[in-house]
Protein backbone atom coordinates (compact mmCIF):
# COMPACT_ATOMS: atom_id res chain seq x y z
CA UNK A 1 0.00 0.00 0.00
CA UNK A 2 1.16 3.98 -0.83
CA UNK A 3 0.20 6.99 0.55
CA UNK A 4 -0.78 9.09 -2.94
CA UNK A 5 -1.93 12.58 -3.55
CA UNK A 6 -3.87 13.76 -6.09
CA UNK A 7 -3.36 17.15 -6.49
CA UNK A 8 -4.09 17.47 -2.81
CA UNK A 9 -6.36 14.87 -1.99
CA UNK A 10 -4.47 12.04 -0.33
CA UNK A 11 -5.54 8.47 -0.41
CA UNK A 12 -4.20 5.40 0.40
CA UNK A 13 -3.59 2.72 -3.16
CA UNK A 14 -2.56 -0.32 -3.16
CA UNK A 15 0.60 -0.92 -5.26
CA UNK A 16 0.18 -4.91 -5.49
CA UNK A 17 0.32 -4.73 -9.16
CA UNK A 18 3.85 -2.74 -9.36
CA UNK A 19 7.13 -3.30 -9.01
CA UNK A 20 9.67 -0.83 -6.80
CA UNK A 21 7.40 1.85 -5.86
CA UNK A 22 9.14 4.77 -4.14
CA UNK A 23 8.36 7.96 -2.17
CA UNK A 24 8.42 10.55 -5.33
CA UNK A 25 7.34 8.15 -8.08
CA UNK A 26 4.39 9.07 -9.69
CA UNK A 27 1.41 6.74 -10.51
CA UNK A 28 -1.50 6.02 -12.65
CA UNK A 29 -4.19 5.27 -10.43
CA UNK A 30 -7.30 3.30 -11.24
CA UNK A 31 -10.14 2.44 -8.62
CA UNK A 32 -7.85 2.35 -6.16
CA UNK A 33 -4.34 0.16 -7.55
CA UNK A 34 -1.49 1.57 -9.19
CA UNK A 35 -1.39 -0.02 -12.46
CA UNK A 36 1.91 2.08 -13.65
CA UNK A 37 4.70 4.26 -12.86
CA UNK A 38 5.34 7.16 -15.16
CA UNK A 39 8.62 7.40 -16.56
CA UNK A 40 9.98 10.80 -16.58
CA UNK A 41 12.52 10.14 -19.26
CA UNK A 42 9.57 9.03 -21.68
CA UNK A 43 7.08 11.62 -20.24
CA UNK A 44 9.57 14.22 -21.26
CA UNK A 45 10.66 12.79 -24.32
CA UNK A 46 6.46 13.06 -25.34
CA UNK A 47 6.58 16.82 -24.63
CA UNK A 48 9.49 17.28 -27.13
CA UNK A 49 7.47 15.74 -29.60
CA UNK A 50 4.13 17.49 -29.13
CA UNK A 51 6.51 21.07 -29.12
CA UNK A 52 8.25 19.75 -32.15
CA UNK A 53 4.52 18.85 -34.29
CA UNK A 54 3.68 22.25 -32.34
CA UNK A 55 6.01 24.34 -33.94
CA UNK A 56 5.62 22.75 -37.43
CA UNK A 57 1.84 23.76 -36.98
CA UNK A 58 2.76 27.12 -35.94
CA UNK A 59 5.17 27.52 -39.04
CA UNK A 60 2.34 26.11 -41.34
CA UNK B 1 -0.40 18.83 -11.23
CA UNK B 2 3.17 17.79 -12.27
CA UNK B 3 2.49 15.12 -15.97
CA UNK B 4 -0.86 16.63 -16.09
CA UNK B 5 -0.42 20.62 -16.40
CA UNK B 6 2.22 20.17 -19.38
CA UNK B 7 -0.30 18.09 -21.29
CA UNK B 8 -3.26 20.17 -21.31
CA UNK B 9 -1.36 23.51 -23.13
CA UNK B 10 -3.90 25.08 -25.27
CA UNK B 11 -1.73 27.18 -27.31
CA UNK B 12 0.33 23.81 -28.35
CA UNK B 13 -2.74 21.96 -29.02
CA UNK B 14 -3.79 24.95 -31.54
CA UNK B 15 -0.08 24.55 -33.07
CA UNK B 16 -0.82 20.83 -33.66
CA UNK B 17 -4.10 20.79 -34.91
CA UNK B 18 -2.64 23.37 -37.82
CA UNK B 19 -0.08 20.70 -38.46
CA UNK B 20 -3.28 18.00 -38.92
CA UNK B 21 -4.70 20.71 -40.93
CA UNK B 22 -2.06 21.17 -43.13
CA UNK B 23 -1.40 17.47 -43.49
CA UNK B 24 -4.95 16.37 -44.13
CA UNK B 25 -5.48 15.67 -47.72
CA UNK B 26 -8.41 17.97 -48.86
CA UNK B 27 -9.32 15.47 -50.90
CA UNK B 28 -10.63 12.28 -48.36
CA UNK B 29 -11.77 12.27 -44.98
CA UNK B 30 -10.01 10.84 -41.87
CA UNK B 31 -12.55 8.84 -39.66
CA UNK B 32 -10.94 7.65 -36.13
CA UNK B 33 -13.02 6.19 -33.55
CA UNK B 34 -11.63 7.07 -30.27
CA UNK B 35 -12.25 2.94 -28.14
CA UNK B 36 -12.33 4.46 -24.62
CA UNK B 37 -14.32 6.20 -22.57
CA UNK B 38 -11.85 8.39 -21.13
CA UNK B 39 -10.70 9.74 -24.34
CA UNK B 40 -14.68 10.53 -25.43
CA UNK B 41 -14.92 12.46 -22.15
CA UNK B 42 -11.24 14.70 -22.82
CA UNK B 43 -11.91 15.17 -26.36
CA UNK B 44 -15.65 16.59 -25.53
CA UNK B 45 -14.24 19.05 -22.39
CA UNK B 46 -11.20 20.44 -23.87
CA UNK B 47 -13.68 20.62 -27.59
CA UNK B 48 -10.98 19.23 -29.50
CA UNK B 49 -13.12 18.52 -32.10
CA UNK B 50 -13.57 22.53 -33.11
CA UNK B 51 -9.26 21.95 -32.98
CA UNK B 52 -10.11 19.67 -36.06
CA UNK B 53 -10.11 20.14 -39.54
CA UNK B 54 -13.78 19.31 -40.95
CA UNK B 55 -12.29 16.16 -42.80
CA UNK B 56 -10.83 14.67 -39.75
CA UNK B 57 -13.96 13.54 -37.45
CA UNK B 58 -13.83 11.59 -34.78
CA UNK B 59 -16.34 8.50 -33.51
CA UNK B 60 -17.18 7.63 -30.17
CA UNK B 61 -16.00 3.70 -28.89
CA UNK B 62 -18.31 1.65 -26.95
CA UNK B 63 -15.05 1.68 -24.28
CA UNK B 64 -17.18 2.51 -21.44
CA UNK B 65 -17.69 0.11 -19.09
CA UNK B 66 -21.13 0.83 -17.96
CA UNK B 67 -22.54 1.89 -21.46
CA UNK B 68 -21.93 -1.74 -22.87
CA UNK B 69 -23.24 -3.63 -19.71
CA UNK B 70 -26.78 -5.17 -21.17
CA UNK B 71 -30.03 -4.11 -19.23
CA UNK B 72 -30.17 -8.14 -18.05
CA UNK B 73 -26.96 -8.04 -16.09
CA UNK B 74 -28.00 -5.21 -14.11
CA UNK B 75 -31.58 -6.60 -13.82
CA UNK B 76 -29.92 -10.02 -12.25
CA UNK B 77 -28.00 -7.83 -9.74
CA UNK B 78 -31.33 -5.91 -8.37
CA UNK B 79 -32.75 -9.11 -8.14
CA UNK B 80 -30.04 -10.02 -6.50
CA UNK B 81 -29.64 -7.24 -4.27
CA UNK B 82 -32.95 -7.66 -2.90
CA UNK B 83 -32.46 -10.62 -1.14
CA UNK B 84 -32.47 -10.36 2.67
CA UNK B 85 -29.07 -12.52 2.61
CA UNK B 86 -27.39 -9.79 0.51
CA UNK B 87 -24.92 -6.80 0.43
CA UNK B 88 -24.44 -5.57 -3.06
CA UNK B 89 -21.51 -3.69 -3.49
CA UNK B 90 -20.59 -1.24 -6.78
CA UNK B 91 -18.62 1.07 -8.08
CA UNK B 92 -20.65 4.41 -8.17
CA UNK B 93 -21.20 5.13 -11.79
CA UNK B 94 -23.12 1.34 -11.93
CA UNK B 95 -25.73 3.09 -9.65
CA UNK B 96 -27.95 5.15 -11.63
CA UNK B 97 -27.94 2.84 -14.90
CA UNK B 98 -31.29 2.08 -15.99
CA UNK B 99 -32.61 -1.48 -15.68
CA UNK B 100 -36.02 -2.66 -17.37
CA UNK B 101 -39.00 -0.61 -15.93
CA UNK B 102 -37.47 2.38 -14.70
CA UNK B 103 -35.33 0.12 -12.26
CA UNK B 104 -31.78 0.98 -11.07
CA UNK B 105 -29.71 0.00 -8.12
CA UNK B 106 -30.26 3.48 -6.43
CA UNK B 107 -34.02 2.64 -6.87
CA UNK B 108 -33.50 -0.61 -5.50
CA UNK B 109 -31.46 0.51 -2.60
CA UNK B 110 -33.91 3.44 -1.77
CA UNK B 111 -36.25 0.32 -1.77
CA UNK B 112 -34.48 -1.19 1.16
CA UNK B 113 -32.10 -3.47 -0.51
CA UNK B 114 -28.30 -3.43 1.04
CA UNK B 115 -26.23 -1.76 -2.02
CA UNK B 116 -23.06 -0.13 -0.64
CA UNK B 117 -21.05 2.34 -3.43
CA UNK B 118 -17.48 1.44 -3.07
CA UNK B 119 -14.19 3.20 -4.55
CA UNK B 120 -12.48 -0.06 -4.68
CA UNK B 121 -12.32 -3.73 -4.41
CA UNK B 122 -10.78 -3.37 -1.35
CA UNK B 123 -13.53 -1.22 0.16
CA UNK B 124 -15.68 -4.61 -0.49
CA UNK B 125 -13.44 -6.78 0.94
CA UNK B 126 -13.29 -4.90 4.13
CA UNK B 127 -17.00 -5.19 4.46
CA UNK B 128 -17.06 -8.54 3.97
CA UNK B 129 -14.87 -9.11 6.87
CA UNK B 130 -16.60 -6.90 8.79
CA UNK B 131 -20.06 -8.30 8.62
CA UNK B 132 -19.30 -11.75 8.40
CA UNK B 133 -23.58 -12.49 8.93
CA UNK B 134 -23.97 -11.04 4.96
CA UNK B 135 -23.36 -12.49 1.77
CA UNK B 136 -21.29 -9.64 0.49
CA UNK B 137 -21.23 -9.86 -3.49
CA UNK B 138 -18.66 -7.43 -5.73
CA UNK B 139 -20.89 -6.35 -8.84
CA UNK B 140 -17.37 -6.11 -11.04
CA UNK B 141 -17.30 -4.89 -14.18
CA UNK B 142 -15.25 -3.56 -16.54
CA UNK B 143 -12.24 -3.54 -19.01
CA UNK B 144 -8.91 -4.60 -18.43
CA UNK B 145 -7.89 -1.85 -15.60
CA UNK B 146 -10.45 -3.11 -13.18
CA UNK B 147 -9.86 -6.76 -13.96
CA UNK B 148 -6.75 -7.23 -11.87
CA UNK B 149 -8.25 -5.60 -9.01
CA UNK B 150 -11.09 -7.69 -9.09
CA UNK B 151 -8.44 -10.73 -8.98
CA UNK B 152 -6.59 -9.20 -6.25
CA UNK B 153 -9.79 -8.90 -4.14
CA UNK B 154 -10.44 -12.14 -4.95
CA UNK B 155 -7.00 -14.01 -3.66
CA UNK B 156 -6.75 -12.01 -0.60
CA UNK B 157 -10.64 -13.29 0.15
CA UNK B 158 -9.20 -16.63 -0.43
CA UNK B 159 -5.94 -15.88 1.33
CA UNK B 160 -8.11 -14.65 4.53
CA UNK B 161 -10.65 -17.71 3.84
CA UNK B 162 -13.66 -15.33 3.46
CA UNK B 163 -16.58 -17.36 2.99
CA UNK B 164 -19.06 -14.49 2.94
CA UNK B 165 -17.31 -12.83 -0.25
CA UNK B 166 -18.51 -13.38 -3.72
CA UNK B 167 -18.00 -11.62 -7.41
CA UNK B 168 -20.73 -10.98 -10.14
CA UNK B 169 -18.23 -11.19 -13.07
CA UNK B 170 -19.03 -8.71 -15.67
CA UNK B 171 -15.33 -8.32 -16.93
CA UNK B 172 -15.05 -7.29 -20.78
CA UNK B 173 -12.11 -7.16 -22.97
CA UNK B 174 -10.97 -4.72 -25.19
CA UNK B 175 -8.92 -5.97 -28.35
CA UNK B 176 -12.00 -8.28 -28.60
CA UNK B 177 -15.08 -5.35 -29.07
CA UNK B 178 -12.76 -3.49 -31.21
CA UNK B 179 -12.16 -6.53 -33.63
CA UNK B 180 -16.32 -7.09 -33.21
CA UNK B 181 -16.56 -3.27 -34.32
CA UNK B 182 -14.82 -4.17 -37.36
CA UNK B 183 -15.99 -7.49 -38.42
CA UNK B 184 -19.14 -8.48 -36.74
CA UNK B 185 -22.05 -9.61 -38.83
CA UNK B 186 -24.35 -7.92 -36.65
CA UNK B 187 -22.56 -4.96 -36.81
CA UNK B 188 -22.47 -4.84 -40.76
CA UNK B 189 -26.31 -5.64 -40.33
CA UNK B 190 -27.27 -2.86 -38.30
CA UNK B 191 -25.24 -0.35 -39.92
CA UNK B 192 -21.41 0.75 -39.66
CA UNK B 193 -19.24 4.00 -40.60
CA UNK B 194 -15.91 4.00 -42.50
CA UNK B 195 -13.30 3.94 -39.51
CA UNK B 196 -9.36 5.03 -40.79
CA UNK B 197 -7.89 4.13 -37.82
CA UNK B 198 -8.17 3.69 -33.71
CA UNK B 199 -7.20 6.09 -31.08
CA UNK B 200 -6.28 2.96 -28.61
CA UNK B 201 -6.95 3.33 -24.72
CA UNK B 202 -4.35 4.63 -22.23
CA UNK B 203 -5.14 2.43 -18.52
CA UNK B 204 -6.32 -0.39 -20.59
CA UNK B 205 -2.88 -0.03 -22.67
CA UNK B 206 -0.56 0.27 -19.25
CA UNK B 207 -2.40 -3.34 -18.29
CA UNK B 208 -2.49 -4.56 -21.71
CA UNK B 209 0.22 -3.55 -23.89
CA UNK B 210 0.59 -2.39 -26.89
CA UNK B 211 1.10 -5.94 -28.66
CA UNK B 212 -2.49 -7.18 -28.12
CA UNK B 213 -3.10 -4.09 -31.05
CA UNK B 214 -0.71 -6.19 -33.79
CA UNK B 215 -3.24 -8.51 -34.53
CA UNK B 216 -5.97 -5.98 -36.36
CA UNK B 217 -3.98 -3.57 -37.28
CA UNK B 218 -2.23 -6.15 -39.88
CA UNK B 219 -5.24 -8.14 -40.18
CA UNK B 220 -8.05 -5.19 -41.09
CA UNK B 221 -5.29 -3.04 -41.97
CA UNK B 222 -5.98 -0.26 -39.50
CA UNK B 223 -3.47 1.97 -37.66
CA UNK B 224 -3.46 2.26 -33.90
CA UNK B 225 -2.56 4.76 -31.45
CA UNK B 226 -1.96 4.28 -27.78
CA UNK B 227 -2.67 7.78 -26.44
CA UNK B 228 -2.95 9.42 -22.88
CA UNK B 229 -5.66 10.90 -21.29
CA UNK B 230 -4.60 14.77 -21.69
CA UNK B 231 -5.54 16.79 -24.82
CA UNK B 232 -2.70 16.99 -25.79
CA UNK B 233 -1.88 13.13 -25.90
CA UNK B 234 -4.69 13.09 -28.25
CA UNK B 235 -4.32 15.67 -30.67
CA UNK B 236 -0.97 14.15 -30.69
CA UNK B 237 -2.06 10.70 -31.18
CA UNK B 238 -4.68 11.88 -33.95
CA UNK B 239 -1.56 13.98 -35.79
CA UNK B 240 0.19 10.64 -36.28
CA UNK B 241 -2.88 8.85 -37.41
CA UNK B 242 -3.42 11.51 -40.07
CA UNK B 243 0.44 10.58 -40.88
CA UNK B 244 -0.03 6.81 -40.92
CA UNK B 245 -3.15 7.37 -43.34
CA UNK B 246 -1.27 9.09 -45.74
CA UNK B 247 1.72 6.93 -45.75
CA UNK B 248 -0.41 4.14 -46.26
CA UNK B 249 1.10 2.82 -43.18
CA UNK B 250 -1.46 0.40 -40.42
CA UNK B 251 1.23 0.14 -37.55
CA UNK B 252 0.49 -0.06 -33.65
CA UNK B 253 1.43 3.45 -32.14
CA UNK B 254 2.39 4.37 -29.42
CA UNK B 255 2.03 7.58 -28.10
CA UNK B 256 1.75 7.01 -24.35
CA UNK B 257 5.48 5.75 -23.51
CA UNK B 258 5.32 7.43 -20.25
CA UNK B 259 3.64 4.65 -19.03
CA UNK B 260 2.34 1.94 -21.64
CA UNK B 261 5.57 -0.74 -22.40
CA UNK B 262 4.67 -3.11 -25.37
CA UNK B 263 4.39 -6.24 -22.80
CA UNK B 264 2.17 -4.08 -20.42
CA UNK B 265 2.07 -5.28 -16.61
CA UNK B 266 2.73 -8.11 -16.87
CA UNK B 267 1.92 -9.05 -13.34
CA UNK B 268 -1.44 -8.27 -13.09
CA UNK B 269 -1.65 -10.15 -16.28
CA UNK B 270 -0.86 -12.92 -14.32
CA UNK B 271 -2.91 -12.06 -11.32
CA UNK B 272 -5.98 -11.94 -13.77
CA UNK B 273 -4.71 -15.27 -15.90
CA UNK B 274 -4.70 -16.82 -12.46
CA UNK B 275 -8.56 -16.50 -11.37
CA UNK B 276 -10.56 -15.83 -14.83
CA UNK B 277 -11.24 -17.75 -18.21
CA UNK B 278 -12.66 -16.26 -21.13
CA UNK B 279 -16.34 -16.77 -22.17
CA UNK B 280 -17.25 -17.70 -25.48
CA UNK B 281 -19.90 -15.36 -25.67
CA UNK B 282 -21.33 -12.66 -23.40
CA UNK B 283 -23.67 -9.69 -24.39
CA UNK B 284 -22.42 -5.90 -25.15
CA UNK B 285 -25.05 -3.50 -25.38
CA UNK B 286 -24.92 -2.05 -28.77
CA UNK B 287 -22.71 -4.62 -30.17
CA UNK B 288 -24.47 -7.90 -29.54
CA UNK B 289 -23.13 -11.06 -28.68
CA UNK B 290 -19.70 -10.75 -28.43
CA UNK B 291 -17.57 -14.12 -29.01
CA UNK B 292 -14.68 -14.15 -25.98
CA UNK B 293 -15.04 -10.57 -25.10
CA UNK B 294 -16.07 -11.41 -21.93
CA UNK B 295 -14.44 -13.24 -18.87
CA UNK B 296 -15.67 -15.41 -15.70
CA UNK B 297 -14.22 -17.13 -12.93
CA UNK B 298 -12.32 -19.69 -13.66
CA UNK B 299 -14.33 -23.44 -12.59
CA UNK B 300 -12.22 -23.88 -9.59
CA UNK B 301 -13.58 -20.94 -8.14
CA UNK B 302 -16.89 -21.35 -8.66
CA UNK B 303 -17.69 -21.14 -4.52
CA UNK B 304 -16.79 -17.10 -4.86
CA UNK B 305 -18.78 -16.84 -8.28
CA UNK B 306 -22.21 -15.19 -7.42
CA UNK B 307 -23.75 -16.28 -10.70
CA UNK B 308 -23.11 -19.99 -9.67
CA UNK B 309 -23.28 -19.58 -5.68
CA UNK B 310 -27.19 -18.18 -5.90
CA UNK B 311 -28.01 -19.89 -9.11
CA UNK B 312 -28.23 -16.52 -10.67
CA UNK B 313 -30.60 -15.79 -14.10
CA UNK B 314 -29.71 -12.95 -16.44
CA UNK B 315 -33.38 -12.15 -17.94
CA UNK B 316 -33.54 -11.05 -22.05
CA UNK B 317 -34.15 -7.47 -21.75
CA UNK B 318 -34.88 -4.91 -24.32
CA UNK B 319 -33.74 -1.02 -24.18
CA UNK B 320 -36.31 1.51 -24.40
CA UNK B 321 -37.31 1.71 -28.09
CA UNK B 322 -36.53 5.07 -29.24
CA UNK B 323 -33.24 5.21 -27.45
CA UNK B 324 -30.21 5.49 -29.67
CA UNK B 325 -27.62 4.06 -27.06
CA UNK B 326 -26.48 0.75 -29.31
CA UNK B 327 -26.42 2.78 -32.72
CA UNK B 328 -24.44 5.46 -30.34
CA UNK B 329 -22.08 2.66 -29.13
CA UNK B 330 -21.17 1.49 -32.42
CA UNK B 331 -21.00 5.14 -33.88
CA UNK B 332 -23.41 5.32 -36.22
CA UNK B 333 -25.67 8.06 -34.64
CA UNK B 334 -24.55 10.55 -32.47
CA UNK B 335 -25.88 11.81 -29.03
CA UNK B 336 -28.22 14.95 -30.63
CA UNK B 337 -29.84 11.98 -33.53
CA UNK B 338 -31.48 10.48 -30.06
CA UNK B 339 -35.04 11.83 -29.58
CA UNK B 340 -34.74 11.40 -25.84
CA UNK B 341 -31.72 12.80 -26.05
CA UNK B 342 -31.72 16.14 -23.53
CA UNK B 343 -35.65 15.96 -23.43
CA UNK B 344 -36.81 13.26 -20.92
CA UNK B 345 -32.82 11.63 -21.20
CA UNK B 346 -30.20 14.10 -19.00
CA UNK B 347 -27.75 13.09 -16.42
CA UNK B 348 -30.39 13.34 -13.39
CA UNK B 349 -32.82 11.04 -15.34
CA UNK B 350 -30.84 8.81 -17.59
CA UNK B 351 -33.30 6.76 -20.55
CA UNK B 352 -29.44 4.81 -21.79
CA UNK B 353 -26.69 3.93 -20.36
CA UNK B 354 -24.83 6.34 -22.65
CA UNK B 355 -26.21 9.05 -20.52
CA UNK B 356 -24.66 7.66 -17.11
CA UNK B 357 -21.10 7.69 -17.23
CA UNK B 358 -19.18 10.88 -17.84
CA UNK B 359 -17.29 8.60 -20.03
CA UNK B 360 -20.36 7.98 -21.63
CA UNK B 361 -21.01 9.63 -25.31
CA UNK B 362 -24.45 11.50 -24.66
CA UNK B 363 -23.40 12.16 -21.04
CA UNK B 364 -19.92 14.07 -22.38
CA UNK B 365 -22.28 15.90 -25.37
CA UNK B 366 -24.70 16.92 -22.72
CA UNK B 367 -21.91 18.81 -20.58
CA UNK B 368 -19.79 19.75 -23.08
CA UNK B 369 -20.63 19.71 -26.37
CA UNK B 370 -24.24 20.95 -26.97
CA UNK B 371 -22.87 24.45 -25.78
CA UNK B 372 -20.84 24.65 -29.44
CA UNK B 373 -23.82 22.94 -31.32
CA UNK B 374 -25.37 26.37 -30.18
CA UNK B 375 -23.19 28.66 -30.65
CA UNK B 376 -22.38 27.19 -34.04
CA UNK B 377 -26.09 27.56 -34.84
CA UNK B 378 -25.97 31.18 -33.81
CA UNK B 379 -22.84 31.84 -36.03
CA UNK B 380 -24.83 29.90 -39.03
CA UNK B 381 -27.88 32.03 -38.58
CA UNK B 382 -25.29 34.91 -38.01
CA UNK B 383 -24.37 34.43 -41.34
CA UNK B 384 -27.82 33.96 -42.67
CA UNK B 385 -29.48 37.24 -41.56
Amino acid sequence: MAKVTLDGVSKIVSTALIDDVRPGDYLVLHVGYALAKIDPEEAERTLALIREAAAMGDAA
Amino acid sequence: MKYIDEYRDGRLAKDIARQIAALADPARSYHFMEFCGGHTHAISRYGLEDLLPANVRMIHGPGCPVCVLPIGRIDAAIALAMRPEITLCTYGDLMRVPGSNGSSLLKAKAAGADIRMVYSTLDALRIAEAELEREVVFFAIGFETTTPPTALALKAAIAKGLGNFSIFCNHVLTPAAIQNILESPDVRKLGTIKIDGFVGPAHVSTVIGTEPYEFFAGEFQKPVVVAGFEPLDVIQAILMLVRQVNDGRHEVENQYIRAVTALGNEKAQAEVANFFELRESFEWRGLGEVPYGALRLRPQYVAYDAEKRFSMVTPTAKDNPACECGAILRGVKKPADCKLFGTVCTPDTPMGSCMVSSEGACAAHWTYGRFREKARQVDVGRAVA
